[in-house]
């Protein structure tokens, strides 16, 4: 157990490192972009944590871990805060986590931000598949197994695949 | 306290709470596993919103409020919710009907919100406005896919139409509680969204080629104000039973 003494907000970010999205659980919370803000004041530690979807169930199981986390490596006194706006968007989300998703076999955000309209029946571009790595893929829903998800389907590989949709 | 914003904000939240608590009905009952996904997917987004809105009437009210306690333990003539929320299911034409319907008033209904004075009003709208995008979406698609489809899906499309309608004029009647919020630029001002929204349903129901129902139909209303249809009280007994039976009971 470390004590918390000259206690950094770095000491801080590099222990959120470690804490990962229970349902995606090669991403950190760093790597999904949702951690705004860290604070230390006198001994207590202030991390901002804004939600990915306003009814993601992971929210709560998150915000848990990250009190567990602080908490083993010897910050007694957390404290989490939420904020909404602004809101949270796929392009806060680190490079490195969307290789990392690659790699799980999910296919990450766009880098641009697309097809947030109403319009229906339009398309995303081409979504490419992360195991054979073909653009010859088609959407099968565009909710998929979490809200931050949709259901892709390769043409060429047939291997079905999550896609995490631009937010 | 603020009794009208407090009121404002359970309307809000009640909407979005027995709208998902309808939709999760379907769960495990979808057409496909893919749509089954998809509805229930809906439901969770608009509970995050509900709980939004009631965490923070809960700050409002303050001596023991909770988000629980104003979800699970108010009764039917204190719910605040629109009439169309509450109908039943039916078949998959009503449930995505009563969902095209919602979401367009939610997309227009959030644009306004998030230029309210009120911060966490605002906060709240601009977080769900993205994902009411998609529901927006999802439904119109299903609206014209159904419209424009068989000649039977196209009667079930009708039907729902003829029992639906009813319920969409009560949305832009504004309730006292939401005169007062828009007055204090914290609400939207509902009747001036009206002209919008039938625009946009003309244009999903042109595409899926629907005629739009005549104008000067007897339209119901009073959910805005605690005076609900029969469906409502069942709905809460089911979502309300476990508080009820078990105060404070938790997972």
């Amino acid at each position: 157990m470390t004590e918390a003494i000259n206690i950094s907000t770095s000491a801080v970010w590099k222990i959120l490192e470690q804490v990962n999205d229970p349902e995606v659980p090669v991403l950190s919370v760093i790597d999904l972009g949702i951690i705004r803000n860290v604070e230390i004041n006198n001994d207590e530690v202030i991390v901002t944590v804004t939600p990915t979807y306003s009814g993601c169930p992971a929210t709560e199981v998150i915000n848990m871990s990250i009190r567990f986390a602080l908490i083993e490596n010897g910050f007694k006194n957390v404290q989490l805060k939420t904020v909404l706006s602004p809101a949270w968007t796929t392009e806060w989300m680190t490079e490195a986590g969307k290789e990392k998703l690659k790699a799980y076999g999910i296919a990450p955000p766009k880098p641009m931000q697309q097809v947030c309209t109403p319009i229906s029946f339009q398309e995303e571009e081409a979504i490419q598949c992360p195991h054979c790595n073909s653009y010859h893929t088609k959407l099968i829903s565009r909710f998929g197994s979490t809200a931050c998800k949709a259901l892709y389907q390769c043409e060429d590989c047939k291997e079905p695949f999550d896609y995490f949709k631009c937010h | 306290m603020n009794n009208q914003l407090v009121n404002y904000l359970l309307h809000l939240a009640d909407n979005t709470l027995i709208l998902a608590q309808r939709n999760s009905e379907w769960c495990g009952h979808g057409p496909v596993l893919e749509q089954d996904i998809a509805i229930t997917n809906i439901s969770l987004d608009l509970i995050g919103q509900s709980r939004n809105f009631y965490q923070y009437a809960a700050t409002l009210i303050g001596n023991s409020a909770t988000e629980n306690s104003l979800a699970y333990l108010r009764t039917e003539r204190e719910f605040k919710n629109l009439l169309l929320v509450e109908q039943p299911n039916g078949d998959w034409a009503a449930t995505t009907l009563r969902q095209f319907f919602f979401s367009a008033y939610q997309y227009l209904l959030y644009q306004q919100l998030q230029k309210g004075n009120d911060a966490q009003i605002a906060a709240i709208a601009e977080k769900a406005f993205k994902e009411v995008t998609y529901h927006l979406r999802w439904s119109s698609e299903w609206i014209i896919r159904l419209g424009d489809g068989t000649e039977e899906s196209k009667d079930r499309m009708l039907n729902a139409v003829d029992e639906l309608w009813r319920f969409t004029g009560e949305i832009f009647q504004p309730a006292a509680y939401e005169t007062e919020a828009a007055k204090n630029v914290c609400g939207a001002d509902v009747s001036a969204l009206q002209k919008d929204w039938l625009k946009k349903v003309q244009e999903i129901f042109e595409e899926a080629t629907l005629s739009m129902p005549k104008e000067n139909i007897y339209m119901q209303r009073g959910g805005k104000d605690g005076v609900h249809t029969e469906h409502l009280g069942y709905i809460l007994a089911e979502m309300q039973y476990l508080q009820r039976v078990y105060p404070g009971n938790e997972w």
